[in-house]
């Protein structure tokens, strides 16, 4: 076997070193009704050139563009990502290291880490960002204990407009906690009806997603007034961070905790992970944080450096007093999206959040014009609830069959939509791909 | 880290077998950390304190210290209700280790019972309870 | 240091991104605008987040040099105790790039995803062979994310079973991961002490479990690298006051093929696709935690889940006492790939002997260094042993120096004062994937280090002097944090 290198003369030298005849008197502090007592019952090892046959053959099975036309999103999105970002992000010296505990040969993670914490604070308008958390639906749910920790209170509202597995998410994280969680009913408009909630004050969260999940861009300042009267924190989800590119972003509209999926900037989609949990609060809060941050600082010989810092916030010095059990995080997919970020730039980002915008915005009005009915009229970024002219189930089945997937249907999670479906394009669609979906409407 | 004879434990003020002392100053007790634990910890680099008003009982916890890699809980030398907290504990936690006696002081307390202060420590049995658990 | 693998190379100084670049410049192809723009509605758009304006040259060297600033797996050895620094094979990772699972959606419905899903009830299966257990969740991100689930779990139990228990067991010796993963789940930690073999023994188990104790958690082999033996025996006493008994299994990497961790009293368990796996730690992650159950422990599984019938795969959520949900979509797809490549490779006899050769390493590690460190435990060891610095105590040199100077050395240190039962730990890891070669350099350095300390101990404490930066000031970050430029 290629990865395992000890000949058979070093496994006999080594064994005489310790004092052992066989390999398997290593094991003999292990009683025998705890053995595996049999051969493992798993498949002969393949070949590197079998594995290739095996797992090819696996991967052709799946539908994905250019062969099939996906105008599905929810939070997972098709967007270009340049070569030179995978490029770099092959680099072992990155994709093979552990954690940065030794900062003296980690500086290239940790200064990394550092930028990508300062990108994503701009991107939303906030003072700190944390290295990263696993997904956004799990960033969600630390968010919420962050602010029942804060509060000391035990009751929190969520937009029934935040995704749907992030709700779900956040339920199997704190029903076990004994915390409430109310939700906020949504609007005609598709829009969250945030006062639609009676006696805020016990809340110590209110948590509002926007774009959220039917796409809508939400009046976050209009939420903050209130919910800041009330002594909540006011937490702001994000399935789609680009349309910070265009829109305004959270923090500057009142957030006080931030938190959503980074995948859209750079990361593939890989069938729903590895994503990027992306966690930003404002610094009088960084003590409570979850997750681990680097900091800025001088060596010995006043050369600046980056290590990891605050870390009595965590697990492996507070154990069960830590703010979160987080360790392992998303750092490669951090540091895939700070290349990003880098790549696109400034000018890069607005433009291709604008190109997104403008391609949904075609695509409405074509499929307006075709006789379908866009169900809410609130400004949306690069996705957006339609029904169509005929069942949904109908047209759904005649489009797979050209190839194109039909966005994703809603009523399984919400059974008052009925026929209705969430479409999402974004720059790697092309003109042509939406006129043929126009165009099959009107067949 | 010193030895226990490189240690201060100035006479004036009584201490704790959790290694904080007390400083009686008539309606008022003044409570800090001692040489002892601020070498123990190493660099404190933050400082978390109660809120003026609060109540405690002895032995409660009221605040905690932090250095680089450890968190170190902070115990009421005596019961009673916080007057006032060293706000300068915020910017320069390195008070603590320089001057634990002085400038690092934590918390005052009006104590419940004026008295209690004297069922601590002397300095001398104090530093004996160090070198018999050496 | 004559020999040392440690040398000097031509490396280049990098600012911060944003003092590079230049506003208009560009790294991206933007695509091609074939639509109108439209009009945006008033009062809802922004400036655009201030990011640097940089060139796809100025990015690919950003990063080309910031990677040179980095120790990696494949730079040296890296035996970082129960972190299982093994190699992370090369061809997984072109497999995780395939065009037909990097660019599958999540939600795309089960006719179109097969070879995913067939994927996932594959490595499934293949991990619960391999641990012995009945069924498992390939949906936890991370090992910490796997106890999550695990206690939840637990919870989940005893809250149908109609019993509220506040408290569950947690050796001294237990990651950090495990009393916080607890924690969440509202469940205090009661601490039990390891004896003086370093194991646990089933009389401090039976001393305190009782009936509001809803059970342990348990690592084996053990933080200090060693086997409990005693674990059947504190299995039955959790067991026989209704307590379940989860396993972490960061360490599994000893015993693959050789215990079967169904048969050792095990309920649930946890694990880490990038220890045992091989697949890369990326700088911190992203990971997989795969939870693995005993049958009757099925029903609470987290959902979806991915079940077969009539030919086909597909995702359930139809289970109504799962836990529910813990990730966005179904865990960490791109790295179950790698696994499952890795457990493809080696086949049955080929991860029984990875664990073996792991056995083997830190065997002729603990006896060959046990003359120059301090050994607490002087016992056979699994897959990594743990030294201290005690014998270095007079020369006032600590396990921090020892650690500082293997970088010198061209080594990364091992983990340093965990487990934190042995004061001034270090605790070394070498995996399968070390030569002997490799290994007889990494005892000579260490040996070297030892005779330093005794000869020129400023040596050690000024160490490292080889990379970038020298020892950073902790401390100046901690006081006043700066985590954004």
């Amino acid at each position: 076997m290629r990865y395992l290198p000890h000949t058979e003369e070093d496994i006999a030298s080594m064994l005489r070193s310790v004092g052992a005849e066989h390999m398997d008197d290593l094991f003999s502090v292990i009683p025998p009704d705890c053995r595996m007592g049999k051969a493992l019952d798993l498949p002969d090892a393949l070949t590197e050139w079998e594995l290739n046959t095996l797992v090819e053959a696996l991967a052709e099975t799946m539908a994905v563009s250019p062969k099939y036309k996906i105008f599905m999103g929810a939070g997972s999105y098709d967007h270009y990502i340049p070569e030179s970002v995978s490029y770099l992000l092959g680099r072992s010296e990155f994709s093979t290291a552990y954690t940065p505990y030794q900062p003296e040969i980690s500086q290239g993670t940790l200064q990394a880490v550092y930028e990508y914490q300062t990108l994503t604070s701009r991107l939303l308008g906030m003072e700190v960002a944390n290295a990263s958390m696993y997904d956004g639906a799990s960033a969600l749910a630390e968010a919420l204990l962050m602010a029942i920790r804060i509060t000391k209170r035990k009751r929190v509202a969520l937009s029934r407009l935040v995704h749907p597995h992030y709700r779900a998410v956040v339920e199997t994280y704190l029903r076990p906690g004994g915390y409430e969680i109310v939700e906020l009913p949504c609007l005609e408009d598709g829009r969250t009806d945030i006062l639609g909630l009676p006696g805020m004050d016990d809340l110590a969260a209110v948590a509002i997603q926007s774009p959220n999940f039917f796409g809508c861009i939400e009046d976050l300042t209009e939420a903050s007034k209130s919910i800041r009267e009330a002594g909540a924190f006011f937490v702001t989800s994000f399935t789609e961070p680009l349309a910070y590119g265009l829109f305004k972003n959270p923090g500057c509209q009142g957030a006080d905790i931030v938190c959503g999926e980074g995948q859209s900037l750079g990361i593939p989609r890989s069938f729903g992970g590895p994503g990027l949990g992306m966690f930003a609060c404002r610094i009088k809060h960084v003590r409570s944080m979850p997750g681990r941050l680097v900091g800025k600082t001088n060596d010995r010989e006043g050369r600046p450096g980056f290590v990891l810092t605050l870390a009595t916030r965590e697990q492996h010095i507070r154990r069960e007093k830590a703010n979160s059990n987080i360790c392992t995080n998303s750092s490669l997919c951090a540091l895939a999206s700070a290349m990003y970020m880098a790549s696109l730039g400034g000018t890069g980002i607005r433009e291709l959040a604008c190109l997104n915008y403008d391609k949904a915005e075609y695509l409405k009005r074509g499929l307006r014009e075709a006789g379908c009915t866009v169900t809410f009229d609130s400004p949306t970024f690069n996705e957006f609830v339609v029904t169509f002219p005929k069942k949904l189930k109908y047209t759904y089945k005649k489009l797979l069959k050209q190839h194109i997937v039909a966005g994703v249907p809603l009523s399984t999670w919400y059974p008052e939509l009925v026929d209705h479906t969430l479409l999402c394009v974004t720059e790697t669609m092309g003109r042509e791909d939406m006129d043929a979906l126009i165009r099959e409407m009107e067949l | 880290m010193k030895e226990i004879e490189e240690l201060l434990f100035p006479d004036d003020v009584h201490y704790a077998e959790t290694h904080e002392w007390a400083r009686d100053e008539e309606e008022t007790v003044v409570v800090g950390i001692g040489d002892y634990a601020q070498d123990q910890l190493g660099d404190i680099v933050f400082v978390e304190l109660p809120e003026i008003g609060d109540t405690f009982e002895k032995g409660d916890q009221f605040g905690t210290l932090e250095s680089v890699k450890a968190v170190s809980e902070i115990y009421m030398p005596v019961a009673g209700k916080i007057t006032a907290i060293n706000e300068a504990l915020s910017e320069e936690p390195e008070l603590v280790n320089l001057e634990p006696y002085n400038r690092g002081w934590m918390i005052e307390i009006e104590p419940d019972d004026p008295d209690e202060i004297h069922t601590l420590m002397s300095g001398t049995e104090y530093m004996e309870m160090l070198k018999g658990a050496e | 240091m004559r020999d040392s693998q440690g040398t000097s190379g031509l490396i280049l100084n990098e600012p911060l991104l944003w003092k590079k670049g230049s506003k208009g410049r560009s790294g991206f192809s933007m695509p091609r605008r074939d639509v109108v723009p439209s009009p945006v509605a008033e009062g809802i758009t922004g400036d655009g987040p201030d990011f640097p304006d940089l060139s796809e040259l100025d990015v690919v060297r950003h990063y080309t040099r910031l990677s040179q600033w980095n120790f990696g797996l494949d730079t040296g050895m890296y035996p970082l105790g129960s972190c299982t620094m093994k190699y992370n094979p090369k061809i997984n990772e072109k497999q995780a790039t395939l065009p037909g699972l990097t660019g599958a959606h999540p939600l795309l419905p089960a006719e179109l995803s097969q070879g995913a899903l067939k994927l996932m009830y594959r490595l499934e299966r293949y991990l619960a062979e391999i641990t012995g257990m009945d069924a498992v969740t390939l949906q936890p991100a991370a090992g910490a994310h796997g106890e999550l689930t695990g206690m939840l779990i637990v919870h989940a139990y005893h809250k149908n079973a109609g019993s509220r228990r506040s408290k569950i067991i947690v050796p001294d010796t237990a990651h950090g991961t495990n009393p916080a993963s607890a924690a969440l789940c509202g469940f205090s930690s009661v601490p039990v002490q390891s004896d003086e073999k370093g194991i646990i023994s089933p009389e401090v188990v039976a001393g305190v479990m009782d009936e509001d104790t809803a059970g342990i958690m348990i690592t084996n082999p053990n933080t200090l690298g060693l086997f409990e033996e005693n674990i059947r025996e504190i299995a039955r006493i959790v067991h026989a006051k209704g307590g379940l008994v989860y396993g972490d299994g960061a360490n599994m990497n000893a015993v693959m093929g050789i215990m079967q961790m169904g048969k050792i009293g095990f309920d649930v368990m946890h694990l880490n696709l990038h220890k045992t796996f091989s697949t890369p730690h990326g700088g911190g992650g992203p990971g997989g935690g795969p939870v693995c159950v005993k049958d009757f422990l099925a029903p609470f599984l987290p959902v979806p889940r991915v079940v077969y019938g009539e030919g086909t795969y597909h995702l359930s959520e139809n289970f109504s006492q799962s836990i529910g949900r813990l990730h966005a979509f179904h865990g960490n797809f791109g790295v179950m790939i790698k696994a499952f490549c890795y457990i493809m490779s080696m086949g049955g006899e080929g991860l029984k002997q990875a664990s073996r050769l792991a056995v083997l390493n830190a065997n002729y590690i603990k006896e060959s260094l046990k003359e120059s460190l301090h050994l607490p435990y002087d016992r056979a060891c699994m897959h990594e042993c743990v030294f201290s610095d005690k014998l270095q105590e007079t020369q006032k040199v600590t396990t921090l120096d020892m650690a500082k100077r293997l970088i010198d050395y061209g080594f990364h240190p091992p983990t340093i004062y965990f487990p934190l039962v042995v004061h001034g730990a270090m605790m070394i890891e070498p995996t399968e994937t070390e030569s002997k070669e490799d290994i007889d350099r990494f005892i000579e350095a260490l040996r070297a280090i030892v005779a330093e300390a005794r000869e020129n101990p400023e040596l050690l404490k000024s160490a490292p002097c080889r990379p970038k930066v020298r020892r950073l000031d902790e401390t100046a970050a901690a006081r006043k944090p700066c985590l954004a430029g």
